[in-house]
């Protein structure tokens, strides 16, 4: 009996090992094995994918390969350049004065009341295949006004047979402008974008009044808007209010991609928004992608869209490019890879542990993974660990155009105002918080700390010594050293808490940082901020509450000191200082200047220099902000994010673009090589199952014998 | 007399002295019922639940001494016009792990390591950077060569505690034996052989045994701790040790203020359906039908986000962290304890309804009786034993369930030391590569310990209450 | 038999209003609207009229429990709680705030959370009953025990710990499984593997415990001492007699969480990242979507009250003395 179940466990033993082709552990279909496809994960499945609406990081990564704006960013010139995607052109602004005049190119911000846009596209871009296009043999729209019985069977946009396209035109440009003013669809940049384009508000109130009459489609074509034209089938022109150059950014953001009447159309018939069909789940673009599963409970799905128009791999490029193999495809039809499929992972570590199998392509670092995938060479420098190196892993690094930062309330009436005794708490705590410590704890290392509001790679910072802050570091050697804490707790006892305790009652000061969040992460942070006040002999209470809580505090302007963070929209300071320009404060008025912090001096500059092209003239109003914002101290501290990404050796063409939202098209993978990795990586191992067997088979074993005497006794 | 310190009595505090007096209360009621004692006197003969007994008191007074708070009196300034106190409020036990409290590192350290976890970039006196593994603040301070005099140093350390407590131990057994001879009147030779044969009627041997382990485990520990850490340091450069001494209080808060918390309302409830019948039957069963029909996590989350929003309003009232952090506490067990008592009340109505139907409650009725006097008097003290249960079983699950919230993110504070909050980190760390092994494995023991106890000591109590479910 | 069951489906209506109602209170304590609005409109850029459009879009612009406004009926009918909560009853959930069909997702999502109940349950059943017997058989020996001080052990263990414990050492060690994620079809068989059997070894302390204590009374009962006295082997009277009368408790005991094994499970499903239910609900409680919550927390509560009463039912079907009136 022992010896047939020996026998039984090595087949079984040979059946695991020996006759699968692919890894045991593969979480996909064994015969997409060797196709090219493109692994890749989301967290949290994206509220919307209508481009009217998404501004999130993570909707993002789906209508930037859907959508095409007509500009877009280069993929490797650095710094950032807008180039055409669907335009013929980048298009010079016209600026007009309050009575119509045009202004030559060189006018200044106060003259100019108009910037006219004119945008010529490409003729002979189609759209992905979609139902809304299918034409019936009368050329009528097959699937419009759908009957109840028509629908019974569709489930998915999938389940609609017929599929059809169209030529891009002007019309589409203008027709999403307008959905941007559509009282249904809440467009975040809508209250932005109506101070900008001209009638925008008005439209959005004609809507309004018809939105509530009618039930259905609204076709925004019969709705003229001011400051948008179209002027034939390939030309449209959209009227800004003033000097507004970093209007062109926002031309590359899908907020400004093509949407099809027709699109609108389809989705409003009754009965698709209960299956879940509609634009926010089903885009139509001209993309190089179109998304062909949708079910953001698992996975989603994008295709390589047949009907794409030709897009060519750049020729050129930054000067490095040419040596990292960045523009050996140069000149080839876009897009490389035939599918990307995006899994649902709501938990970091299987991410990782995917990722070192083969089975995502490519991983940032959690700084719990960091010493595993990172170390440091002797100069400061980074590079990967053998363990990565061995398996052809790459690592590049990026520093994000974006700022974290721990801000104080102004509007607080201990830390805030702009008194000498609050400005010195402030300096005090600036001091004490060590940003270098928490970088290295928490980002390991992968950040720089804030000297300002701008970070690297944005028009106005400074690198180097010039860049230092005076009011937190010291020079030494041309680089920033943080103050000692001696000097924060001169700073306290001047501003009348020695000690960290009240000058006239004694009292100690305890002073509260209010949160939101939870989690490990969170905790870790926490306990490292309290050892940083506690440095200065303060207490500091952490109110954590939760995401909407915090919300109100903020807006009611109740908080005292708080994390932020900002992601930059368009690689321009103005994007940064804006959020220190006083009638954008965030108590009462609900703008982004959390810290609500307000200067005079610092707001007639900030006004001076947004609309200004950069010029060294923009350079030194920039530095007299910054230093005004040194020497108020409204952020006490923060730092910029280095990103660092790594990618399998199958993975190719990859160059962090923090702007770009489009890069998947430029990107390649070899099967091939992949599929021979993640063998060779993913060999399981059956004895440990064998041990366990073994085991209980022991352990059972006298129990048995027992029970056979007995047995045999009776 | 002045004391250089101010009590400070968190809500918790209180309803643990509550529960502290009620339980003494209790005790002394039995101790004077020979009845109510002999399913004790039962427990008191299994070495098992004895040894588990010595385990849940150990943990108990850890938890007791963590529950006494006060905060320190801060030195006259030249011109404070009133005595101020710190605000951070400490705890006894606190001040009894000074050192390791205190003892922080940078960050992530290793079991008894004298290096740092991690390379950090370290600038030397001429300038230059380099990235080693820098040496410890405290972890092996002592030692001049960590390399080669770690182990001869622990291994000393240890030896020489281990000798001296267990020279103790013996000193104390005797000491114990020579009592209970007195006691039992039979002779010392006699008693330490029934003694080490384990043939008292109370189990002593168990009772030593688990007794003088705890003895030296502490023992060998504490002054060892203070020179390195025992179980490493966590991210932030804390002292895991400490960390999971502080969870205890947090773990025993749960298990106990919540039966606390809903013993009255399903005694009540339960015996007031069971006896009255009827309109009030209905109602109650209505009240925890529903309850129960609800996800408890959704419950849960409410509140607490209920309670976060009540806090926001009050800020001045929860002025510290602790303070914030303990109202949070308290409040989970409040709702823990609300989904938590009807299976008690279903039992307890189920009970009542047979009870209420027997000759003696039907006599006392018929005597003219008041209904209270009746409920409170001949059935409350019939239904007991099942309460009893009900608490001792539910204690270890609710330990257990800590951990399960503060994964799902409804649980205790972030900023309050529980081994929930423990695990909860353990899972980043366990993807760390090398792994961070030693939170998850802190975390564990303490609470493996703790949990196994109290289902041993459970079991036994249940066995000795009810014959009828022995073994289940 | 049938009017009973009326009877308890009438019983049920009050208990689902109370139900409702209470959901409606908690979540309203502390979501008012103009919470929800922000949540959903996201950090970026958000202004003081977008917020009472998406309210008066979702439906949120309207009184919550009385309409003081309005005429008549209106009062109650025209108000949150009214027009939300009514078309539950028949379970017409309506839409999540992000807008998509409640209804359509949880029938979707139904599928992998009963893709991992199901088995857990059954396997664990099987393995938990034949473990039991086991050490029932052997009772009173060394196994017998072990048996119990290493179910007792297990049953200290925080559930947390075996699913950390099974990924880091099947997935991550030996390679034999994927660390987490579903797939449709036969392809789910290797997500389930991991999950099913954390579940089991989760489950097998305190099942193994439970079934022994069973078996042991159901052993200690006269007429197997008789079947004993006739000569039969130990092992016949055990399959024969124990086993078949042992089940009749511990079926009865299974039927009241069959009907909940749709709700799925919130932590093991999340951890392996199941898009089943429990992780609908855990996400719609994290992202405050009250629509889900709302459809959930009645989903639950009808599936609880069937259990019930399937209790009841199963009571009658092993022992036809019982008589539901």
């Amino acid at each position: 009996m022992n010896r047939s179940f020996a026998r039984l466990g090595l087949i079984l033993v040979f059946i695991l090992t020996a006759c699968t082709s692919t890894p045991l552990n593969n979480p996909y279909p064994a015969e997409e094995q060797e196709k090219n496809v493109l692994y890749s994960s989301f967290s949290a499945r994206p509220k919307h994918l209508d481009p009217a609406q998404s501004y999130s990081s993570n909707e993002i990564v789906f209508t930037g390969q859907i959508y095409e704006p007509p500009f877009q960013y280069h993929y490797l010139k650095r710094p950032y350049q807008l180039v055409p995607l669907t335009a013929e052109e980048m298009p010079h602004p016209i600026y007009l004065n309050a009575v119509g005049e045009v202004l030559g190119e060189a006018s200044s911000s106060e003259e100019v009341a108009w910037s006219i846009y004119e945008i010529q596209i490409k003729p002979g871009i189609q759209y992905q295949p979609h139902p809304a296009f299918a034409k019936a043999g009368s050329g009528e729209p097959l699937y419009l006004n759908l009957a109840t019985e028509a629908l019974e069977g569709i489930q998915k946009l999938g389940d609609f047979e017929e599929t059809g396209s169209r030529e891009l035109t002007a019309e589409d440009y203008v027709y999403q402008i307008k959905r941007l003013a559509h009282p249904k669809i809440h467009s975040p940049i809508f209250g932005f974008m109506s101070e900008y384009i001209a009638g925008l508000k008005e439209l959005s109130q004609t809507l309004q009044s018809v939105v509530s009459k009618e039930q259905g489609f609204l076709d925004l074509r019969d709705y003229p808007l001011e400051g948008v034209e179209v002027l034939d089938r390939y030309r449209y022109r959209i009227k800004v209010k003033g000097k507004y150059p970093q209007f062109l950014y926002w031309l590359a953001m899908p907020f400004f991609a093509p949407i099809p009447y027709e699109a609108d159309q389809f989705y409003a018939q009754p009965g698709l928004v209960e299956k879940n069909i509609t634009l926010d789940w089903y885009p139509v673009g001209t993309g190089p992608y179109m998304l062909t599963i949708n079910n953001p409970n698992r996975q989603m799905v994008l295709e390589k869209n047949p009907n794409f128009h030709r897009e060519t791999y750049p020729r050129e490029g930054a000067p490095e490019d040419e040596m990292a193999g960045l523009l050996a495809d140069a000149g080839k039809p876009l897009p490389f890879i035939e599918k990307v499929v995006f899994s649902l992972e709501k938990e970091g570590i299987p991410i990782w542990n995917k990722f070192l199998q083969g089975y995502y392509d490519s991983s940032g670092i959690s700084s719990d993974s960091f010493d595993q995938a990172v170390r440091m060479t002797g100069n400061g420098d980074t590079a990967l660990t053998d363990e990565m190196a061995e398996k052809g892993i790459r690592l590049l690094t990026s520093t994000a155009a974006s700022t974290y930062y721990i801000a104080f309330n102004m509007l607080d009436s201990v830390v805030g105002g702009q008194s000498e005794s609050a400005r010195k708490i402030r300096q005090a705590i600036a001091i004490a918080i060590d940003q270098e410590e928490a970088i290295g704890i928490f980002q390991n290392g992968r950040g720089i700390a804030m000297q300002g509001p701008l970070p690297p790679g944005i028009f106005g910072y400074l690198e180097g010594e010039a860049g230092i802050n005076p009011y937190v570091y010291d020079n030494v050697n041309g680089r920033p050293k943080r103050k000692p804490i001696a000097e924060a707790r001169r700073l306290l006892t001047e501003a009348g808490y020695p000690n960290g305790r009240d000058a006239e009652t004694g009292k100690p000061l305890i002073l509260h940082f209010d949160a939101t969040g939870s989690g490990p992460e969170v905790k870790a942070r926490f306990d490292w901020i309290r050892k940083q006040f506690d440095k200065i002999q303060v207490q500091l209470v952490i109110r954590n509450t939760d995401y909407n809580r915090f919300q109100d505090k903020m807006l009611k302007g109740t908080a005292q000191m708080f994390q932020w963070g900002w992601n930059a929209d368009y690689p321009d300071p103005e994007n940064f200082f804006f959020l220190l320009y006083g009638p954008n404060a965030k108590a009462g008025k609900n703008g982004e200047n959390a810290a609500n912090y307000a200067n005079d001096r610092f707001d007639a500059l900030f006004e001076q220099m947004k609309n200004m092209e950069n010029s060294p003239e923009r350079q030194a109003i920039i530095n007299e902000m910054v230093d005004l914002f040194r020497h108020d101290v409204p952020w006490a501290s923060g730092f910029h994010p280095k990103q660092f990404g790594l990618y399998h050796v199958w993975y190719g063409n990859i160059k962090p673009n923090l702007m770009a939202n489009n890069t998947l098209k430029y990107a390649k993978v070899d099967p091939v090589l992949r599929t021979q990795k993640r063998q060779e990586w993913n060999k399981p191992r059956v004895w440990p199952l064998l041990v366990i067997a073994g085991l209980i088979f022991a352990g059972t074993l006298p129990a048995v014998l027992t029970y056979r005497k007995k047995e045999r006794e009776t | 007399m002045e004391f250089p310190f101010q009590w400070t009595l968190l809500w918790t505090d209180r309803m643990i002295y509550l529960l502290l007096v009620l339980v003494v209360g209790f005790g002394f009621y039995v101790s004077r019922k020979e009845h109510l004692l002999a399913p004790w006197r039962q427990i008191r003969r299994r070495p098992f639940a004895m040894s588990a007994l010595v385990l849940l008191l150990f943990y108990l007074s850890i938890g007791l001494m963590d529950s006494v708070h006060f905060r320190k009196q801060l030195p006259m300034t030249d011109t404070s016009k009133a005595l101020q106190y710190d605000p951070e409020v400490l705890s006894l036990l606190d001040v009894l792990l000074e050192g390791l409290k205190n003892n922080v590192e940078k960050t992530y350290s290793a079991p008894l390591a004298t290096h740092a976890f991690n390379k950090q970039m370290l600038e030397g006196p001429d300038g230059t950077k380099q990235r080693i593994y820098p040496r410890l603040k405290y972890g092996g301070a002592h030692l001049v060569n960590p390399e080669t005099d770690r182990w001869p140093d622990l291994l000393s350390r240890v030896g020489e505690r281990a000798v001296f407590g267990i020279g103790i131990i013996v000193l104390f057994y005797i000491w114990v034996m020579l009592v209970l001879s007195q006691k039992h009147q039979i002779p010392p030779k006699e008693m330490t052989r029934k003694m080490i044969r384990g043939e008292t009627e109370t189990a002593w041997r168990a009772i030593l045994l688990t007794a003088g382990l705890v003895f030296i485990v502490v023992g060998i520990a504490g002054p060892l701790s203070t020179k390195y850490h025992l179980f490493g340091t966590d991210k932030v450069g804390q002292d895991v040790l400490y960390l999971a001494l502080k969870g205890v209080r947090t773990g025993l808060v749960i298990g106990t203020l919540t039966t606390l918390v809903m013993l009255p309302f399903a005694i009540f409830l339960g015996i007031s359906a069971g006896y009255f019948r009827g309109k009030i039957d209905d109602a109650i069963q209505y009240l925890y039908t529903t309850l129960s029909s609800i996800p408890g996590v959704l419950l849960i989350a409410a509140a607490v986000l209920i309670l976060q929003v009540y806090m926001d309003k009050n800020a001045d009232a929860f002025a510290s962290i602790t303070e914030r952090a303990d109202i949070r506490l308290l409040f989970l067990c409040l709702i823990l304890g609300v989904t938590s008592w009807i299976g008690l009340c279903r039992m307890l109505r189920g009970e009542t309804l047979k009870l209420r139907e027997m000759e003696y409650v039907q006599a006392a009725k018929a005597l003219g009786v008041g209904n209270q006097r009746i409920m409170t008097h001949y059935i409350l003290p019939n239904v007991m034993h099942l309460v009893l249960i009900a608490v001792v079983l539910d204690f270890s699950g609710l330990v257990l369930a800590e951990a399960i919230l503060s994964y799902v993110g409804v649980g205790v504070d972030p900023a309050m030391i529980s081994w929930g909050n423990m695990i909860n980190s353990a899972r980043l760390e366990l993807a760390r590569e090398p792994v961070v092994w030693w939170s998850l494995t802190a975390a564990f023991i303490f609470m493996f310990v703790l949990v196994l106890a109290a289902n041993v000591f459970s079991d036994a109590v249940r066995d000795a209450f009810d014959p009828r479910l022995r073994g289940r | 038999m049938i009017t009973y069951i009326i009877r308890r489906v009438l019983y049920a209506i009050p208990i689902l209003v109370g139900v409702n109602l209470l959901t409606f209170i908690l979540f309203f304590v502390v979501n008012t609207p103009d919470d929800m609005a922000r949540l959903h409109l996201g950090m970026k850029r958000v202004t003081p009229e977008a917020i009472e459009k998406w309210k008066a879009d979702h439906g949120y612009d309207i009184p919550v429990a009385w309409n003081a406004s309005a005429e008549g009926i209106q009062k109650i009918s025209e108000t949150i709680f009214f027009k939300k909560s009514v078309r539950l009853f028949v379970f017409d959930f309506g839409f999540a705030d992000d807008g998509r069909n409640i209804g359509a997702d949880i029938r979707e999502r139904m599928w992998p959370s009963l893709a991992i109940a199901m088995p857990s349950l059954i396997v664990g059943l099987l393995v938990n009953i034949t473990v039991a017997m086991l050490i029932a058989f052997f009772r009173a020996s060394y196994i017998d025990t072990w048996g119990i001080i290493v179910a007792v052990g297990m049953m200290s263990i925080s559930s947390l710990f075996y699913i950390i414990g099974g990924q880091f050492l099947l997935s991550k060690m030996f390679r034999l499984v994927p660390i987490s994620g579903y797939d449709e079809g036969i392809n789910a068989v290797k997500f389930l593997v991991l999950p099913v059997l954390v579940a089991l070894v989760g489950g097998i302390g305190s099942g193994t415990r439970w079934y022994r204590s069973i078996f042991l009374e159901e052993i200690g009962k006269d007429y197997v001492r008789t079947a004993r006295a006739k000569g039969l082997a130990e092992l016949t009277v055990l399959f024969r007699h124990v086993l078949r009368n042992a089940l009749v408790p511990i079926l009865t005991g299974v039927v009241v969480v069959i009907p909940l094994l749709f709700m799925g499970s919130l932590v093991t499903e999340s951890f392996f990242s199941i898009p089943g239910l429990g992780s609908y609900t855990i996400d719609a409680i994290n992202s405050q979507d009250f629509g889900i919550v709302r459809a959930m927390v009645f989903l639950g509560s009808v599936l609880y009250i069937v259990g019930l009463i399937l209790t009841d039912i199963s009571y009658t079907w092993v022992d036809p003395r019982v008589r539901l009136r």
